[in-house]
Protein backbone atom coordinates (compact mmCIF):
# COMPACT_ATOMS: atom_id res chain seq x y z
CA UNK A 1 0.00 0.00 0.00
CA UNK A 2 3.01 2.14 0.95
CA UNK A 3 4.57 2.07 -2.02
CA UNK A 4 1.18 3.44 -4.00
CA UNK A 5 1.14 5.90 -1.75
CA UNK A 6 4.96 7.34 -2.42
CA UNK A 7 4.54 8.03 -6.69
CA UNK A 8 1.59 9.84 -5.98
CA UNK A 9 2.81 11.84 -3.36
CA UNK A 10 5.64 12.75 -6.03
CA UNK A 11 3.84 13.18 -8.92
CA UNK A 12 1.22 15.36 -7.01
CA UNK A 13 4.10 17.75 -5.91
CA UNK A 14 5.35 17.62 -9.56
CA UNK A 15 2.16 19.18 -10.31
CA UNK A 16 1.75 22.04 -8.03
CA UNK A 17 5.37 22.94 -9.17
CA UNK A 18 4.24 22.38 -13.38
CA UNK A 19 0.85 24.56 -12.30
CA UNK A 20 3.37 27.26 -10.47
CA UNK A 21 5.52 27.83 -12.92
CA UNK A 22 2.68 27.98 -15.69
CA UNK A 23 1.07 30.78 -13.81
CA UNK A 24 4.00 32.50 -13.40
CA UNK A 25 4.26 32.12 -16.74
CA UNK A 26 2.09 33.54 -17.70
CA UNK A 27 1.82 36.61 -15.56
CA UNK A 28 5.77 37.64 -17.28
CA UNK A 29 3.89 37.41 -20.67
CA UNK A 30 0.89 39.17 -20.23
CA UNK A 31 2.80 42.50 -20.59
CA UNK A 32 0.38 43.82 -22.77
CA UNK A 33 -1.96 44.31 -19.51
CA UNK A 34 -5.45 46.41 -19.49
CA UNK A 35 -6.59 49.31 -17.82
CA UNK A 36 -9.49 50.80 -16.85
CA UNK A 37 -10.12 54.49 -16.08
CA UNK A 38 -13.16 56.36 -15.29
CA UNK A 39 -14.65 59.20 -13.35
CA UNK A 40 -16.97 59.61 -10.16
CA UNK A 41 -19.55 62.23 -10.11
CA UNK A 42 -21.99 63.43 -7.06
CA UNK A 43 -25.84 64.02 -7.91
CA UNK A 44 -27.04 66.46 -5.85
CA UNK A 45 -26.05 69.00 -3.25
CA UNK A 46 -22.95 68.31 -1.55
CA UNK A 47 -23.69 68.70 2.43
CA UNK A 48 -21.53 71.84 4.04
CA UNK A 49 -18.25 71.02 4.97
CA UNK A 50 -17.84 72.92 8.39
CA UNK A 51 -14.82 74.90 9.03
CA UNK A 52 -11.91 73.68 11.55
CA UNK A 53 -11.30 75.54 14.02
CA UNK A 54 -7.73 75.04 14.75
CA UNK A 55 -7.07 77.63 17.28
CA UNK A 56 -6.44 75.01 20.10
CA UNK A 57 -2.90 74.42 18.42
CA UNK A 58 -1.22 77.71 17.10
CA UNK A 59 1.19 75.81 15.27
CA UNK A 60 -1.53 74.91 12.81
CA UNK A 61 -3.68 77.42 12.53
CA UNK A 62 -0.60 79.09 11.36
CA UNK A 63 -0.13 77.44 8.67
CA UNK A 64 -2.80 78.45 6.95
CA UNK A 65 -4.33 81.78 5.90
CA UNK A 66 -7.93 81.06 4.87
CA UNK A 67 -10.17 78.35 7.28
CA UNK A 68 -9.65 74.18 6.00
CA UNK A 69 -13.15 72.62 5.75
CA UNK A 70 -14.11 69.28 6.58
CA UNK A 71 -13.25 66.53 4.14
CA UNK A 72 -16.14 63.81 4.28
CA UNK A 73 -17.41 65.05 1.27
CA UNK A 74 -14.98 66.89 -1.24
CA UNK A 75 -16.32 67.85 -4.44
CA UNK A 76 -14.68 69.44 -7.47
CA UNK A 77 -16.28 71.28 -10.09
CA UNK A 78 -19.46 70.18 -12.16
CA UNK A 79 -20.31 67.68 -8.62
CA UNK A 80 -16.66 65.70 -9.93
CA UNK A 81 -16.20 63.47 -6.50
CA UNK A 82 -13.17 63.28 -5.03
CA UNK A 83 -11.14 60.12 -2.73
CA UNK A 84 -13.41 57.45 -3.94
CA UNK A 85 -11.44 54.33 -3.71
CA UNK A 86 -12.25 52.01 -6.84
CA UNK A 87 -10.45 48.56 -6.89
CA UNK A 88 -11.42 44.96 -8.43
CA UNK A 89 -13.81 43.12 -5.81
CA UNK A 90 -14.13 40.04 -7.62
CA UNK A 91 -12.67 37.53 -10.54
CA UNK A 92 -9.16 38.73 -10.21
CA UNK A 93 -6.37 36.31 -10.63
CA UNK A 94 -4.25 35.00 -8.07
CA UNK A 95 -1.19 36.38 -9.58
CA UNK A 96 -2.38 39.60 -10.41
CA UNK A 97 -4.15 39.60 -7.20
CA UNK A 98 -0.46 38.96 -5.21
CA UNK A 99 1.61 41.77 -7.34
CA UNK A 100 2.17 44.48 -4.68
CA UNK A 101 3.49 47.65 -6.17
CA UNK A 102 7.30 48.32 -4.97
CA UNK A 103 6.48 52.74 -4.53
CA UNK A 104 5.52 53.26 -0.92
CA UNK A 105 2.40 54.85 -0.56
CA UNK A 106 3.39 58.34 1.54
CA UNK A 107 0.96 59.43 4.30
CA UNK A 108 1.47 62.86 5.16
CA UNK A 109 0.49 64.93 7.95
CA UNK A 110 0.55 68.56 6.70
CA UNK A 111 -1.10 71.33 8.13
CA UNK A 112 -2.78 69.41 10.92
CA UNK A 113 -4.60 67.47 8.13
CA UNK A 114 -3.85 64.03 6.28
CA UNK A 115 -2.16 64.43 3.13
CA UNK A 116 -4.22 62.44 1.23
CA UNK A 117 -6.98 62.17 3.15
CA UNK A 118 -8.23 58.86 1.64
CA UNK A 119 -5.23 56.45 0.47
CA UNK A 120 -5.80 53.12 -1.45
CA UNK A 121 -2.63 50.55 -0.83
CA UNK A 122 -2.18 47.34 -1.54
CA UNK A 123 -1.92 44.51 1.16
CA UNK A 124 2.03 44.52 2.35
CA UNK A 125 2.05 47.72 0.15
CA UNK A 126 4.81 49.86 1.63
CA UNK A 127 3.33 52.66 4.06
CA UNK A 128 5.43 55.65 4.95
CA UNK A 129 4.05 57.96 7.51
CA UNK A 130 6.07 61.19 7.65
CA UNK A 131 4.93 64.16 9.63
CA UNK A 132 5.63 67.51 8.12
CA UNK A 133 4.49 69.87 10.92
CA UNK A 134 6.35 71.72 13.88
CA UNK A 135 4.40 69.98 16.28
CA UNK A 136 3.58 66.49 17.36
CA UNK A 137 1.20 63.92 16.03
CA UNK A 138 0.33 60.96 17.31
CA UNK A 139 -0.70 58.94 14.23
CA UNK A 140 -3.88 55.93 14.99
CA UNK A 141 -5.11 53.71 13.16
CA UNK A 142 -7.76 51.44 14.22
CA UNK A 143 -8.96 48.28 11.85
CA UNK A 144 -12.03 46.22 12.78
CA UNK A 145 -10.83 44.05 15.31
CA UNK A 146 -11.20 40.63 14.64
CA UNK A 147 -9.80 41.05 11.24
CA UNK A 148 -6.69 40.45 9.87
CA UNK A 149 -5.01 44.04 10.70
CA UNK A 150 -3.92 45.03 14.25
CA UNK A 151 -3.92 48.70 15.58
CA UNK A 152 -1.36 50.70 16.77
CA UNK A 153 -0.94 54.49 18.20
CA UNK A 154 2.64 55.94 17.68
CA UNK A 155 3.75 59.18 18.88
CA UNK A 156 5.59 61.50 15.83
CA UNK A 157 7.01 64.17 17.18
CA UNK A 158 8.31 66.87 15.13
CA UNK A 159 11.22 66.85 13.65
CA UNK A 160 11.11 63.15 13.43
CA UNK A 161 12.06 60.88 11.12
CA UNK A 162 9.51 58.92 8.83
CA UNK A 163 8.77 55.24 9.63
CA UNK A 164 7.53 52.45 7.36
CA UNK A 165 4.91 49.68 8.29
CA UNK A 166 2.46 47.96 5.86
CA UNK A 167 -1.11 46.54 6.62
CA UNK A 168 -1.51 42.32 6.80
CA UNK A 169 -5.28 42.28 5.08
CA UNK A 170 -7.76 43.54 2.57
CA UNK A 171 -9.72 46.02 4.68
CA UNK A 172 -12.55 48.54 3.36
CA UNK A 173 -11.50 51.30 5.33
CA UNK A 174 -8.75 51.64 7.90
CA UNK A 175 -10.14 55.18 9.61
CA UNK A 176 -7.30 56.53 11.08
CA UNK A 177 -7.42 59.51 13.87
CA UNK A 178 -4.70 61.92 15.96
CA UNK A 179 -6.13 62.55 19.35
CA UNK A 180 -4.47 65.23 19.57
CA UNK A 181 -5.83 66.90 16.97
CA UNK A 182 -9.37 65.78 17.26
CA UNK A 183 -10.39 67.09 13.71
CA UNK A 184 -7.78 64.77 11.68
CA UNK A 185 -9.14 62.07 10.55
CA UNK A 186 -8.26 60.11 7.48
CA UNK A 187 -8.75 56.25 5.81
CA UNK A 188 -7.09 53.75 4.27
CA UNK A 189 -8.25 51.45 2.35
CA UNK A 190 -5.97 48.44 1.96
CA UNK A 191 -6.83 45.99 -1.16
CA UNK A 192 -5.43 43.45 -3.01
CA UNK A 193 -4.60 44.14 -6.61
CA UNK A 194 -4.99 47.18 -9.24
CA UNK A 195 -6.79 50.16 -6.93
CA UNK A 196 -7.46 54.10 -8.16
CA UNK A 197 -8.30 56.84 -5.88
CA UNK A 198 -10.70 59.43 -7.70
CA UNK A 199 -8.78 63.12 -7.48
CA UNK A 200 -10.71 66.32 -7.42
CA UNK A 201 -11.62 66.44 -11.00
CA UNK A 202 -13.42 63.02 -9.76
CA UNK A 203 -10.99 60.99 -12.44
CA UNK A 204 -9.66 57.76 -11.71
CA UNK A 205 -7.45 54.84 -13.14
CA UNK A 206 -6.34 51.54 -12.59
CA UNK A 207 -3.30 50.04 -14.09
CA UNK A 208 -1.81 46.39 -14.69
CA UNK A 209 -5.28 45.18 -15.66
CA UNK A 210 -5.06 41.88 -16.69
CA UNK A 211 -7.41 40.94 -19.85
CA UNK A 212 -10.49 39.90 -18.11
CA UNK A 213 -13.81 40.22 -16.56
CA UNK A 214 -14.19 41.47 -13.52
CA UNK A 215 -16.22 43.49 -10.31
CA UNK A 216 -15.28 46.99 -9.57
CA UNK A 217 -16.48 48.29 -6.73
CA UNK A 218 -16.07 51.80 -5.95
CA UNK A 219 -16.17 52.88 -1.92
CA UNK A 220 -16.69 56.45 0.05
CA UNK A 221 -16.43 57.43 3.21
CA UNK A 222 -19.71 58.79 3.33
CA UNK A 223 -21.34 57.50 0.68
CA UNK A 224 -20.45 53.87 0.84
CA UNK A 225 -19.83 51.32 -1.85
CA UNK A 226 -20.94 50.90 -5.51
CA UNK A 227 -20.44 47.87 -7.83
CA UNK A 228 -20.26 47.46 -11.81
CA UNK A 229 -19.32 44.69 -14.23
CA UNK A 230 -16.29 45.44 -16.52
CA UNK A 231 -14.42 43.77 -19.12
CA UNK A 232 -11.12 44.60 -19.70
CA UNK A 233 -9.19 43.76 -22.83
CA UNK A 234 -5.30 44.42 -23.65
CA UNK A 235 -4.30 47.54 -24.99
CA UNK A 236 -7.65 49.19 -24.99
CA UNK A 237 -8.56 51.07 -21.62
CA UNK A 238 -11.93 50.32 -20.03
CA UNK A 239 -13.92 52.94 -18.89
CA UNK A 240 -16.44 52.82 -15.71
CA UNK A 241 -18.16 55.61 -14.30
CA UNK A 242 -20.17 55.94 -11.04
CA UNK A 243 -22.68 58.18 -9.67
CA UNK A 244 -23.33 58.54 -6.04
CA UNK A 245 -26.22 60.43 -4.68
CA UNK A 246 -25.93 62.51 -2.46
CA UNK A 247 -28.38 61.76 0.64
CA UNK B 1 -42.28 -12.21 19.52
CA UNK B 2 -41.10 -10.93 16.02
CA UNK B 3 -42.60 -7.70 15.96
CA UNK B 4 -41.27 -6.98 19.16
CA UNK B 5 -37.71 -7.58 18.11
CA UNK B 6 -38.21 -5.41 15.13
CA UNK B 7 -39.22 -3.36 17.49
CA UNK B 8 -36.90 -3.15 19.77
CA UNK B 9 -34.03 -3.61 16.98
CA UNK B 10 -35.60 -0.12 15.19
CA UNK B 11 -35.36 1.75 19.00
CA UNK B 12 -31.83 0.80 19.13
CA UNK B 13 -30.97 1.94 15.69
CA UNK B 14 -32.48 5.25 15.77
CA UNK B 15 -31.07 5.89 19.61
CA UNK B 16 -27.41 5.21 18.19
CA UNK B 17 -27.89 7.45 14.77
CA UNK B 18 -29.60 10.19 17.75
CA UNK B 19 -26.20 9.51 20.20
CA UNK B 20 -23.95 9.83 16.69
CA UNK B 21 -25.39 12.85 15.33
CA UNK B 22 -25.16 14.39 18.51
CA UNK B 23 -21.57 13.82 19.30
CA UNK B 24 -20.76 14.80 15.89
CA UNK B 25 -22.66 18.28 16.65
CA UNK B 26 -20.83 18.76 20.10
CA UNK B 27 -17.44 18.23 18.79
CA UNK B 28 -18.30 20.74 15.63
CA UNK B 29 -19.76 23.67 17.83
CA UNK B 30 -16.99 23.04 20.56
CA UNK B 31 -14.18 22.82 18.40
CA UNK B 32 -12.58 26.23 18.19
CA UNK B 33 -13.57 26.78 22.09
CA UNK B 34 -12.09 23.45 23.12
CA UNK B 35 -8.86 24.21 21.21
CA UNK B 36 -8.65 27.41 23.35
CA UNK B 37 -9.86 25.48 26.61
CA UNK B 38 -6.09 23.98 26.05
CA UNK B 39 -4.46 27.60 26.84
CA UNK B 40 -1.71 28.08 29.17
CA UNK B 41 0.18 30.57 30.26
CA UNK B 42 3.61 30.71 31.71
CA UNK B 43 5.10 33.06 34.49
CA UNK B 44 8.23 32.43 35.44
CA UNK B 45 7.69 28.71 37.19
CA UNK B 46 4.14 29.08 37.34
CA UNK B 47 2.09 27.10 34.86
CA UNK B 48 -1.88 27.79 34.52
CA UNK B 49 -4.61 26.17 32.79
CA UNK B 50 -7.44 27.85 31.43
CA UNK B 51 -9.58 24.86 32.44
CA UNK B 52 -8.84 25.23 36.36
CA UNK B 53 -9.22 29.76 35.53
CA UNK B 54 -12.77 29.05 34.57
CA UNK B 55 -14.29 28.19 37.67
CA UNK B 56 -12.19 31.49 39.18
CA UNK B 57 -13.51 33.70 36.57
CA UNK B 58 -16.96 32.70 36.87
CA UNK B 59 -16.71 33.66 40.77
CA UNK B 60 -14.47 36.68 40.60
CA UNK B 61 -14.80 38.03 37.00
CA UNK B 62 -18.16 37.37 35.24
CA UNK B 63 -19.86 40.37 36.60
CA UNK B 64 -17.91 42.63 35.09
CA UNK B 65 -16.02 41.18 32.19
CA UNK B 66 -19.26 38.78 30.81
CA UNK B 67 -19.76 35.42 30.55
CA UNK B 68 -17.92 35.33 27.01
CA UNK B 69 -15.23 37.47 27.84
CA UNK B 70 -16.58 40.74 25.69
CA UNK B 71 -16.75 42.95 29.12
CA UNK B 72 -20.42 42.99 29.01
CA UNK B 73 -20.89 41.74 32.32
CA UNK B 74 -24.37 42.75 34.12
CA UNK B 75 -22.27 45.26 36.17
CA UNK B 76 -20.79 46.51 32.99
CA UNK B 77 -23.26 49.78 32.51
CA UNK B 78 -22.57 50.84 35.53
CA UNK B 79 -19.09 51.34 34.89
CA UNK B 80 -16.51 53.85 33.68
CA UNK B 81 -13.97 53.47 32.43
CA UNK B 82 -15.50 50.17 30.32
CA UNK B 83 -14.47 46.84 31.55
CA UNK B 84 -12.10 45.27 28.94
CA UNK B 85 -13.24 43.22 26.31
CA UNK B 86 -10.90 40.57 26.41
CA UNK B 87 -12.20 39.27 22.91
CA UNK B 88 -10.13 41.85 21.17
CA UNK B 89 -7.13 40.69 22.46
CA UNK B 90 -6.32 44.58 23.14
CA UNK B 91 -4.38 45.29 26.66
CA UNK B 92 -3.44 48.57 28.15
CA UNK B 93 -0.71 47.35 30.46
CA UNK B 94 2.23 46.09 28.14
CA UNK B 95 5.39 45.71 28.15
CA UNK B 96 5.74 44.71 24.21
CA UNK B 97 5.64 47.15 21.12
CA UNK B 98 2.13 48.98 20.32
CA UNK B 99 -0.26 46.49 18.00
CA UNK B 100 1.47 43.37 19.34
CA UNK B 101 -0.20 41.38 22.32
CA UNK B 102 1.14 41.47 25.90
CA UNK B 103 3.49 39.02 27.73
CA UNK B 104 1.68 36.83 30.11
CA UNK B 105 3.86 38.21 32.75
CA UNK B 106 2.23 41.52 31.86
CA UNK B 107 -1.42 39.97 32.15
CA UNK B 108 -0.24 38.70 35.20
CA UNK B 109 0.79 42.53 36.99
CA UNK B 110 -2.20 43.56 36.01
CA UNK B 111 -4.61 41.18 38.36
CA UNK B 112 -2.28 41.59 41.18
CA UNK B 113 -1.84 45.65 40.92
CA UNK B 114 -5.18 46.56 39.49
CA UNK B 115 -6.02 49.32 37.41
CA UNK B 116 -5.87 52.62 38.99
CA UNK B 117 -8.56 55.34 37.81
CA UNK B 118 -11.02 52.19 37.15
CA UNK B 119 -13.33 49.35 39.16
CA UNK B 120 -10.61 46.85 38.47
CA UNK B 121 -9.11 46.04 42.40
CA UNK B 122 -6.13 45.18 43.55
CA UNK B 123 -6.62 41.03 43.25
CA UNK B 124 -5.07 39.91 46.99
CA UNK B 125 -7.13 37.13 47.79
CA UNK B 126 -6.30 35.31 44.85
CA UNK B 127 -3.06 32.71 45.32
CA UNK B 128 -0.16 32.87 42.51
CA UNK B 129 -1.48 29.62 40.92
CA UNK B 130 -5.56 31.14 41.19
CA UNK B 131 -3.98 34.19 39.14
CA UNK B 132 -1.58 32.23 36.37
CA UNK B 133 -5.18 30.14 35.47
CA UNK B 134 -6.87 32.84 35.25
CA UNK B 135 -4.43 34.64 32.49
CA UNK B 136 -4.68 31.08 30.69
CA UNK B 137 -8.79 31.40 30.75
CA UNK B 138 -8.47 35.34 29.64
CA UNK B 139 -6.12 34.14 26.68
CA UNK B 140 -8.91 31.68 25.91
CA UNK B 141 -11.14 34.41 25.08
CA UNK B 142 -9.13 35.57 21.91
CA UNK B 143 -8.60 34.01 18.53
CA UNK B 144 -5.42 36.30 18.70
CA UNK B 145 -3.52 34.07 21.34
CA UNK B 146 -3.95 30.78 19.20
CA UNK B 147 -2.52 32.92 16.06
CA UNK B 148 -0.07 35.33 17.31
CA UNK B 149 2.95 35.06 19.65
CA UNK B 150 3.54 38.53 22.32
CA UNK B 151 5.83 41.38 20.81
CA UNK B 152 9.85 41.53 21.75
CA UNK B 153 9.74 43.31 25.36
CA UNK B 154 11.13 46.42 25.77
CA UNK B 155 14.37 46.52 27.10
CA UNK B 156 14.74 49.43 30.10
CA UNK B 157 18.70 49.66 30.98
CA UNK B 158 19.09 50.88 34.61
CA UNK B 159 18.20 53.96 36.01
CA UNK B 160 20.50 56.64 36.03
CA UNK B 161 21.14 58.97 39.19
CA UNK B 162 18.82 61.93 39.51
CA UNK B 163 20.79 64.86 38.33
CA UNK B 164 19.88 68.76 38.21
CA UNK B 165 20.76 68.11 34.23
CA UNK B 166 18.34 65.16 33.76
CA UNK B 167 15.41 66.71 35.85
CA UNK B 168 15.79 69.85 33.08
CA UNK B 169 16.38 67.76 30.16
CA UNK B 170 13.23 65.67 31.22
CA UNK B 171 11.00 69.52 31.24
CA UNK B 172 12.29 69.65 27.34
CA UNK B 173 11.26 66.52 26.70
CA UNK B 174 8.16 66.64 27.92
CA UNK B 175 7.62 69.96 25.86
CA UNK B 176 9.06 68.78 22.62
CA UNK B 177 7.02 65.47 22.37
CA UNK B 178 4.03 67.55 23.65
CA UNK B 179 3.15 65.32 26.39
CA UNK B 180 1.18 68.95 27.43
CA UNK B 181 -0.91 69.24 25.07
CA UNK B 182 -3.44 65.98 26.80
CA UNK B 183 -1.38 66.23 30.57
CA UNK B 184 -1.71 69.81 30.74
CA UNK B 185 1.69 72.34 31.60
CA UNK B 186 1.09 71.39 35.14
CA UNK B 187 0.59 67.77 34.26
CA UNK B 188 -2.97 67.97 35.85
CA UNK B 189 -4.66 67.08 32.88
CA UNK B 190 -5.83 70.25 31.31
CA UNK B 191 -4.14 70.43 28.62
CA UNK B 192 -5.71 71.97 24.99
CA UNK B 193 -6.80 68.43 23.67
CA UNK B 194 -8.01 66.78 26.87
CA UNK B 195 -11.27 67.20 26.84
CA UNK B 196 -11.58 65.87 23.53
CA UNK B 197 -10.01 62.79 23.86
CA UNK B 198 -11.89 59.44 22.56
CA UNK B 199 -10.95 55.51 23.30
CA UNK B 200 -10.69 53.17 20.38
CA UNK B 201 -14.62 52.70 20.81
CA UNK B 202 -15.28 56.22 20.82
CA UNK B 203 -16.02 56.51 24.93
CA UNK B 204 -15.00 59.71 26.45
CA UNK B 205 -11.41 59.28 28.33
CA UNK B 206 -9.37 61.49 30.50
CA UNK B 207 -5.71 61.62 30.41
CA UNK B 208 -4.03 60.79 33.54
CA UNK B 209 -3.78 63.67 35.95
CA UNK B 210 0.20 63.65 37.54
CA UNK B 211 -1.34 65.33 40.62
CA UNK B 212 -3.68 62.51 41.96
CA UNK B 213 -1.78 60.07 43.45
CA UNK B 214 1.19 57.58 43.55
CA UNK B 215 0.19 55.01 41.23
CA UNK B 216 0.10 54.88 37.58
CA UNK B 217 -2.60 53.42 35.14
CA UNK B 218 0.41 50.18 34.79
CA UNK B 219 2.22 50.50 37.94
CA UNK B 220 4.12 53.05 40.53
CA UNK B 221 7.92 52.73 39.58
CA UNK B 222 9.71 54.18 37.61
CA UNK B 223 10.58 51.43 35.57
CA UNK B 224 6.40 51.33 35.13
CA UNK B 225 6.21 55.18 33.77
CA UNK B 226 9.14 54.90 31.70
CA UNK B 227 7.42 51.31 30.25
CA UNK B 228 4.23 53.30 30.04
CA UNK B 229 5.14 56.07 27.78
CA UNK B 230 7.51 54.09 25.69
CA UNK B 231 4.83 51.20 24.65
CA UNK B 232 1.84 53.20 24.69
CA UNK B 233 -1.53 52.41 26.21
CA UNK B 234 -3.06 50.30 23.00
CA UNK B 235 -6.86 51.11 22.76
CA UNK B 236 -6.70 54.67 24.61
CA UNK B 237 -5.12 57.98 23.30
CA UNK B 238 -1.97 57.36 24.55
CA UNK B 239 0.94 56.35 21.80
CA UNK B 240 3.92 54.71 21.83
CA UNK B 241 6.96 57.21 22.22
CA UNK B 242 9.31 54.26 21.49
CA UNK B 243 10.33 55.20 17.97
CA UNK B 244 11.55 58.85 18.65
CA UNK B 245 12.71 59.43 22.04
CA UNK B 246 16.11 57.69 23.40
CA UNK B 247 16.73 55.41 26.59
CA UNK B 248 18.77 58.58 28.18
CA UNK B 249 16.10 60.78 27.16
CA UNK B 250 13.20 58.43 28.40
CA UNK B 251 14.62 58.55 31.95
CA UNK B 252 14.94 62.34 31.51
CA UNK B 253 11.35 62.52 31.49
CA UNK B 254 10.16 60.13 33.87
CA UNK B 255 12.44 62.04 35.99
CA UNK B 256 10.40 65.24 35.38
CA UNK B 257 7.42 63.66 35.80
CA UNK B 258 8.60 62.40 39.26
CA UNK B 259 8.76 66.47 39.73
CA UNK B 260 4.90 67.01 39.22
CA UNK B 261 3.63 64.50 41.87
CA UNK B 262 2.01 65.07 44.50
CA UNK B 263 4.39 63.33 47.10
CA UNK B 264 8.05 64.43 48.21
CA UNK B 265 10.50 63.05 45.71
CA UNK B 266 13.84 63.95 45.18
CA UNK B 267 12.89 65.55 41.18
CA UNK B 268 10.54 68.00 42.98
CA UNK B 269 13.20 69.42 45.62
CA UNK B 270 15.40 69.39 42.34
CA UNK B 271 12.37 71.44 40.42
CA UNK B 272 11.96 73.41 43.29
CA UNK B 273 15.50 74.40 43.95
CA UNK B 274 15.68 75.12 39.96
CA UNK B 275 13.13 77.62 40.01
CA UNK B 276 11.58 74.89 37.26
CA UNK B 277 8.44 77.20 36.05
CA UNK B 278 5.83 75.21 34.00
CA UNK B 279 6.70 74.90 29.77
CA UNK B 280 5.10 78.28 28.01
CA UNK B 281 3.44 76.06 25.29
CA UNK B 282 3.42 79.49 22.89
CA UNK B 283 7.20 78.31 22.78
CA UNK B 284 6.81 74.91 21.61
CA UNK B 285 6.74 75.75 17.88
CA UNK B 286 10.29 76.84 18.13
CA UNK B 287 12.45 74.11 16.45
CA UNK B 288 14.43 72.23 18.87
CA UNK B 289 18.07 72.87 18.95
CA UNK B 290 19.65 69.92 18.35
Amino acid sequence: MKTVYKPAAILAVLVVVALGLLSTGRHVSAASEGKVTGSIKLEGTAPHMRAIDMSKDPTCSKQHSTPVHLENVVVGSGGSLANVVVYISQGLPASAAAAVPSKPIEWDQKGCMYQPHVAGMDVGQQLKVINSDPTTHNIHPMPQPGGGNIGWNKSQPQGSPPFTTSWKAEEVAIPVKCNIHPWMHGYMVVVKGPYGVSDESGSFSLDNVPPGSYTLTAWHETYGTQTQKVTVTAGKPATVNFTFKAK
Amino acid sequence: MRKRSITWSLLLSAAVVFAFSAACWAQVTQYDEEQRMNMESHIGKLTGHATAGEPLYRRFCIGCHGPIGDGEGENAQWIDPKPRNFTLGIFKCRSTPTGTLPTDEDLYDTIGRGLVNSNMPRWFPLSDQDRADLIAYVKHFSPRFAKEKPGSVLQIPPEPPVTEERVKAGQEVFRHTECWKCHGVTGRANGPSADTLTDDFNRPIKPFNFHDGTRFKCGETDRDLYRIFMTGLDSTPMPSFADNLKPEEAWDLVMYLRSLQPMNTPEKAIAKKLGLKPINPNAAAQPQTK
